[in-house]
């Protein structure tokens, strides 16, 4: 139907707008890929610039120092954001693993179709916006902000994201597999973890992962929740630091001392969510259904 | 559920041997059970609830986040009613809350970034679906990934220390020269102000529209281009005749996708639109967006109907962004529902 526009041009030479055309646009896309990519590299290369001067011992195991006091770091932070962060995968997790295995296994029916919805609907919310509910639902409830609250917060972006990927890799385990386990006599809930969730779990790692590196660097949800904080905090009902808030609130600062922590930060942050992303890549690569065919 | 009887209790059948007949029978004497135990039909249940309420939490959560949204703007609900959204006066000393100019910065700054992202975006997805050999293709979509995984206060991090200086010293000047006669780019050049957040917009945007595109476009089949290129078309109008036209849908729902993530993204916006209430002509003013002002705001606000526009804004926007995701899913599925093969799906 399209092609019909063309089919009248077939064995004449090509014009020399034609071609001019062809080339302009063989320009466009190689010049619009190169332009998509150079932020990454500025963005990279200034990170390191920048940041790899403030990195030292005292930047990864003290508490920041007041203003006008050199020295100090972001310990107190990196520490804060493992809590948070390991209270998020607690909720987020287990919850997203379980939603994508209703998905799979069961969720070909009306509710399986308004879940993945408001999965969807779950994954599109502004950041900001999970961080004002969770405020609501969890800040006002303990009357105060704590880790736990930055935690809920976090593993609720998750969700979405896990349940995603372990639906859709649930989803290519050819059904035989299953039969074999369902044929051996193992009962249902059992061939589910140990035949088809473990046949998939490359797939699932894959998602839990990247889930975990987004939220790793999730500040917006975190102002109101976990707050932030300028001292060590184990208690997890307390106000606490997390490394992207302290990154924000440093940048955003008047003082250039602040400011050369911020980037060192920023570097840290950045570290671990590529090693993250890198890790993914690793795993996938070995071939996404190990063992499947 | 019923098994073969005994079929796979031996695996590993071994012809003519009286010793591993004696082993043989030892498994087989114990027959398996046709039937699934009692403790085994009360944990599938078990299993199933519990699957069960992990995918109801999805609906709590979605459900309990409407409602205290809802709850907590009913002050400034009743208060202002319609007028909330057209009131352009942002006064928290005299109680008066006109939320215009923040749906004015939101729009302006996610509408320059698509400017900016889609033509961008598109390119980059023609590039890697039709033009790379595979050895870039993997590299370079690695790379988007990477940069769709940088975290937001990174990028307002780099924009305020890199981007807008670049942006005050040489870009600026240049477009109040040649376009100062349309406006928009009138008055001082701070670097930080509507242009740097449209910037920094459109750059984080870009690898989510891009992703999208590729996938929409790769789903084109093979069979589309052949023919095209068979009728005599260059590479240029197989890829618009034959690509594009049968991927545009897909590709305006990565668009809208990628306004959906502008709205509502909330750092490094809010790190460089250089936070002022005002509706201004000219790009390089200082804006608001919705979701900076909850940032800024929310944990100082003092009062309780001040807390409560806060919310509203926040209530707006989820609404807002709800509409405009529901729209690009359903514009993606369009396309690409049907190519991925499933297996059992």
């Amino acid at each position: 139907m399209a092609s019909n526009a063309v089919a009248p041009r077939i064995l004449e030479p090509i014009s020399w707008t034609r071609k001019l055309s062809n080339n302009l646009l063989t320009l466009f896309a190689v010049g619009s890929s190169i332009l998509v990519i150079v932020p990454l590299f500025a963005i990279f290369a200034y990170l390191v610039m920048k940041g790899v001067g403030s990195i030292n011992w005292a930047f990864l195991t003290q508490a920041p120092k007041p203003v006008g006091e050199p020295g100090g770091g972001m310990g107190n932070a990196i520490v804060g954001s493992g809590i948070i962060l390991a209270l998020a995968s607690l909720i987020g997790i287990p919850l997203g693993i379980g939603a994508g295995i209703y998905l799979s296994e069961y969720g070909h029916n009306w509710l399986g179709n308004a879940v993945r919805f408001t999965a969807d609907v779950l994954n599109g919310i502004p950041s900001i916006v999970v961080g004002i509910s969770v405020y609501g639902l969890v800040v006002i409830t303990q009357k105060h902000f704590s880790a736990v609250a930055g935690g809920v917060a976090l593993g609720i972006m998750m969700i979405p994201t896990v349940s995603r990927a372990t639906e859709e890799m649930l989803l290519l385990v050819p059904r035989t597999i299953r039969e074999a386990a369902w044929g051996l006599g193992v009962s249902q809930w059992r061939a589910t973890l140990s035949v088809t969730l473990k046949t998939a779990s490359a797939g699932v790692i894959t998602g839990v992962m990247l889930a975990f590196a987004r939220a790793a660097g999730e500040t917006a949800p975190l102002l109101f929740t976990a707050f932030g904080n300028q001292f060590w905090s184990f208690n997890v009902n307390q106000p606490t630091a997390a490394l992207p808030i302290q990154i924000f609130a440093y940048a955003i600062s008047p003082f250039d001392e602040w400011h050369k922590q911020a980037w060192a930060g920023a570097l840290v942050l950045i570290l671990l969510i590529v090693a993250a992303v890198t890790a993914v890549r690793v795993v996938t690569s070995r071939g996404m259904m190990k063992g499947a065919s | 559920m019923v098994a073969p009887q005994n079929v796979f209790a031996n695996p590993d059948p071994v012809p003519n041997g009286n010793q591993a007949e004696g082993v043989i029978h030892a498994v087989i004497e114990k027959p398996i059970s046709t039937r699934p135990s009692f403790t085994d039909r009360f944990a599938d249940r078990g299993f199933k609830w519990v699957i069960t309420l992990c995918a109801l939490s999805v609906l709590a959560i979605v459900a309990l986040f409407v409602y205290e949204l809802i709850i907590n703007s009913q002050l400034s609900l009743k208060q202002f009613g319609w007028h909330f959204f057209f009131g352009s006066n942002w006064d928290p000393v005299s109680g008066e809350f006109g939320a215009l100019p923040f749906i004015f910065g939101t729009l302006v700054s996610s509408f320059l970034a698509l400017l900016l992202a889609v033509p961008l975006s598109v390119g980059a997805a023609i590039f890697i679906t039709e033009m790379a050999p595979s050895w870039i293709k993997t590299p370079i979509s690695f790379l988007m990934e990477l940069l769709a995984a940088i975290p937001s206060v990174i990028y307002g991090l780099w924009a305020i220390f890199i981007l807008a200086p670049i942006l005050r010293e040489y870009v600026e000047p240049v477009l109040a020269k040649y376009l100062g006669w349309t406006g928009l780019f009138g008055g001082p050049a701070y670097g930080i102000g509507m242009l740097a957040a449209g910037v920094i917009l459109a750059i984080m945007i870009v690898p989510i529209v891009a992703s999208i595109a590729r996938d929409v476009m790769s789903a084109v089949p093979q069979v589309q281009r052949e023919g095209v290129l068979a009728l005599g078309a260059t590479r240029w109008e197989m890829i618009r005749v034959g690509v594009l036209r049968n991927a545009r849908t897909g590709i305006i729902g990565a668009v809208i996708l990628g306004l959906g993530r502008a709205l509502g993204e909330t750092m490094a916006v809010t790190m460089v639109i250089g936070n002022r209430p005002e509706i201004a002509k000219s790009l390089f003013a200082p804006g608001y967006t919705m979701a900076s002002v909850i940032a800024n705001e929310f944990s100082e606000a003092s009062d309780n109907l001040y807390l409560s526009a806060i919310i509203e804004i926040g209530l707006a926007l989820f609404i807002v962004t709800l509409i405009v995701n529901a729209l690009a899913q359903a514009l993606v599925w369009m396309t690409t529902r049907g190519m991925p093969a499933r297996v059992n799906g």
